[in-house]
């Protein structure tokens, strides 16, 4: 699978340079770093270089709490303020939680098939930190949008409350559609995979060393055979990664989704379609 | 002689009361784990059989497991054969330390050593965090003991019985009856007076409450909040609240609507009915709305 990531890092390369770093940070101390070294200016060469970032306003926007109400499920909008068309469009939009063990959250790529271009998702949150969304529109500029959330120790906090029914339900998907699907236009729709998303940073239930992390790599969601968004997660996603996004029938079809974690284990599933014509 | 050394000072006794013959109670604060309380937010207790004693919940560090201990030793004399846990959190289980040297058995529900596992280490960070100095000694002490479905632990003319439930405030809840005056400990089952977290189930609260109401207890102690005689009826409040929180989230996944909208509304209606509601509310629906939209 072509690696539509940042410039010079995928996001796996990313994350294995920041893990050592992450376990340091794993508890509280991170709060107190935070408040020392900003690590936006060396996140902002390693995953943009020099190019010029403007600010988001009219083309992306994001939406968080300013404190989590849990510090591992911790909802993110990020919505395009442009509509999405074939001569401009946003192509990606990089999420990334500056003080969080792995900074990038996940790469979003999009099309004009993408609809209004809004995702929510669900992430975790180590420390006190800003919270950005970077987009890139298809003519190649950058825009950011950023926010400040108050949550600490979502990525060590313990995972599943109810660990026996999380392992039974792992791989599979569910997807909410809203009705009726309109022709034509956007439609949103919601994806929900259940996966532990392991961090790396919680502590294995019997040999109380850390639980390797295992998580949601790739996610590729498709409408017939044009790619409406492709997803490339990592630590920080919540548990059960959830996916709010949209997309425009044309016609008649099938949303296909495809999973690859970390183990190379892929879950896929269909759901048929049926827009109502004309409405 | 070198073990008496290592013994720590002399802790004030906690203030106990007695709630039926041979059950000690003490009533913890309605608020936050702090350095001045030590972590003394939970129902913590003991019951005293004609042979030994039986702890139910040791507090939430160290500290408070010591004054524990004293307001035990001015009661009885008897051995200290069991601390019973009722789950895995930090206000229920870190006075586990202040007993090590009796070596009872640490009991819990089977599903309380993973729980351990999964959680001490990060539990205890937390708390050397939040109480600072005032944790000091508080350590992780996992279960020696544990129950699969029932147990019963004979003090000398004197059983409890402990219950072993299904998911629901936490995947591994046991709860304690005395037969003999009748009182069940319910552990974190029930709140009284402060909102109920849910870290476990809430569909699964609802249906583990409803096998409750079968105990004919006489008496129940809530992990949180007052005791009393008005059982089963001191789980009605509880289950309004559960019921609403099940009732709202799946109305906004009906329509639709976001995690961020079923926070925003959701339970609206409760919000003056419990202590501590906008602190725990709006966790309690994202917990719950994680379950419930794989309905």
């Amino acid at each position: 699978m072509t690696r539509l990531a940042v410039p010079h890092f995928t996001l796996r390369d990313l994350w294995l340079s920041t893990f050592a770093a992450g376990l340091a940070l794993a508890y509280g101390a991170a709060v107190v770093a935070a408040a020392e070294d900003d690590p936006w200016p060396d996140l902002r060469e390693a995953l943009f270089e020099d190019r010029q970032i403007q600010p988001g306003d009219g083309v992306i926007r994001l939406e968080a709490p300013y404190r989590a109400y849990d510090a591992a499920i911790v909802p993110i909008t990020l919505a395009a303020e442009m509509p999405q068309t074939p001569e401009r469009y946003i192509k990606t939009i990089t999420l990334i939680i500056d003080n969080n063990p792995a900074p990038v959250a996940a790469v979003f790529t999009m099309t004009p098939h993408s609809g209004t271009a809004k995702i929510s998702t669900r992430v975790r949150i180590n420390a006190y930190t800003n919270v950005r969304a970077v987009a890139e529109t298809s003519d190649g500029m950058l825009y950011m949008a950023t926010k400040f959330v108050k949550a600490s120790g979502g990525c060590s906090a313990p995972a599943s409350k109810d660990q026996d029914k999380a392992m039974a339900r792992l791989g599979r998907m569910k997807l909410k559609q809203s009705t009726p699907v309109r022709l034509g236009q956007p439609n949103e729709a919601q994806l929900l995979i259940s996966h532990p998303n392991y961090s790396g940073l919680q502590m294995d239930q019997v040999t109380r060393h850390y639980i390797p992390a295992y998580f949601v790599q790739d996610v590729t969601i498709s409408y017939g055979n044009e790619t409406i968004m492709t997803v490339e997660g990592a630590i920080s996603l919540s548990e059960d990664p959830s996916f709010h996004f949209s997309f425009v029938p044309e016609g008649p079809g099938a949303l296909t989704v495809e999973v690859r974690d970390t183990e190379d284990a892929v879950f896929t599933r269909s759901w048929p379609v049926e827009p109502e014509a004309g409405s | 002689m070198i073990l008496a050394l290592a013994v720590p000072a002399r802790a004030e006794p906690l203030p106990v009361r007695e709630v039926a013959k041979g059950v000690y109670l003490y009533q913890g604060a309605h608020g936050e784990a702090t350095a001045e309380n030590h972590g003394g937010i939970a129902n913590i207790g003991f019951v005293v059989g004609d042979a030994s004693v039986a702890v139910i919940d040791s507090g939430g560090s160290a500290h408070q497991g010591r004054r524990l201990h004293e307001a035990i030793r001015q009661v009885t004399d008897l051995p200290i054969r069991y601390v019973i846990n009722t789950h895995v959190h930090p206000d229920h289980i870190f006075g586990n330390a202040a007993f090590l040297a009796d070596e009872p058995d640490f009991v819990g529900h089977a599903k309380l050593p993973r729980a351990v596992a999964a959680r001490g280490a990060y539990y205890l960070e937390g708390l050397k965090q939040r109480l600072g100095s005032a944790s000091e000694g508080s350590e992780v002490v996992p279960p020696s003991l544990t129950v699969a479905e029932r147990l019963d632990l004979d003090l000398g003319d004197r059983v409890l019985r402990l219950t072993a439930h299904r998911t629901a405030h936490t995947d591994h809840d046991l709860s304690v009856y005395d037969a003999v005056t009748g009182t069940l400990f319910a552990g974190d089952l029930l709140f009284r007076e402060r909102v109920p977290v849910v870290d476990g189930s809430l569909k699964g609260w609802l249906n583990v409450m409803s096998e409750l109401r079968a105990i004919e207890a006489r008496r129940v102690v809530p992990g949180h909040g007052t005791p009393t005689a008005d059982w089963p009826a001191a789980l009605d409040r509880q289950e309004s609240y559960l019921r609403l929180l099940r009732d709202e989230i799946r109305a906004v996944i009906r329509d639709g609507g976001t995690m961020e909208q079923a926070v925003a509304s959701v339970a609206a209606a409760e919000r003056d009915a419990w202590l501590l509601f906008d602190d725990y509310n709006p966790r309690n629906v994202v917990t719950a709305f994680t379950e419930l939209e794989w309905e």
